[in-house]
């Protein structure tokens, strides 16, 4: 197959945006962290997520966060459309910083929580689940 | 719009004094997200509980904001502390407007 110059220009340009679109995503994601943290320095230690390795059916992944001494804690489906999933906010009556609830994730990959600590500092987790079909429909 | 919305919670329907103690909740919904097509290729327009709030005698335990990656008929489980006895309000506020709300009564004993 011979390449003209009109068909290198079409494949650069489709590449181009191929490149784009998980790029996009993970902008948004970035832009929802940024609005969480107000742009502050995230620790690794102080929070656990909990998610299964393997999905079988990403309609329903159940998810557990917990983080002692957590305000608020965040979270992310990066990989998702839209990369928010929720947000816990406890209240002074709460027994535990901890919740768990059941998410939808559209194909492989990273879960990510947040957590904001009482003192003000953050906190970050993250699991990489494996979706074998996806939840987004389609 | 969301049709045959029911919430189910679970609380223990008595606890000592400042125990800490788990709480489930359930509530059936579809939980539309807006990403899907119908078999005509529209795209059928988001429809879900954006926010869910436990309560107990007025102060607050837990308030979630929801996102369309939550799954259907939203699942959440979380721990309150029982300071006294009283009443567990849960809330959920639809999309739609819609305030789905219900009570548990809860002893010390």
């Amino acid at each position: 197959m011979k390449f003209t110059r009109r068909d290198t220009i079409l494949i650069a340009a489709g590449a181009t945006a191929t490149a784009m679109l998980p790029m996009r995503a993970f902008a948004a994601g970035e832009d929802e962290i940024a609005a969480f943290t107000g742009g502050a320095a995230i620790g690794d230690s102080g929070v656990t997520l909990t998610a299964p390795e393997i999905a079988e059916n990403g309609n329903t992944v159940p998810v557990e966060v917990n983080a002692p001494g957590a305000v608020s804690i965040m979270v992310l489906a990066l990989g998702n459309p839209n990369p928010g999933v929720c947000t816990f906010n406890f209240g002074p009556l709460a027994g535990a910083q901890y919740g768990s609830t059941r998410i939808r994730l559209s194909k492989t990959q990273t879960v990510t929580a947040i957590a904001k600590m009482a003192d003000g500092s953050f906190a970050q987790a993250s699991s990489e689940v494996k979706v074998t079909i996806g939840g987004c429909g389609g | 719009m969301a049709e045959n919305v029911t919430p189910r919670v679970r609380v223990p329907s008595s606890a000592a004094a400042g125990e800490v103690i788990t709480i489930k909740t359930l509530i059936s919904h579809v939980m539309e997200s807006g990403q899907r097509k119908n078999s005509d290729g529209t795209l059928i327009p988001r429809s879900i509980i954006n926010r869910f709030t436990c309560d107990f005698n007025g102060q607050n335990v837990i308030d979630v904001t929801l996102e369309p990656a939550i799954s259907t008929n939203p699942y959440f489980e979380f721990q309150a502390m029982v300071p006294e006895a009283g009443t567990y309000t849960f809330t959920w506020y639809d999309d739609d407007g819609s305030v789905y709300t219900d009570t548990k009564d809860i002893a010390i004993g």
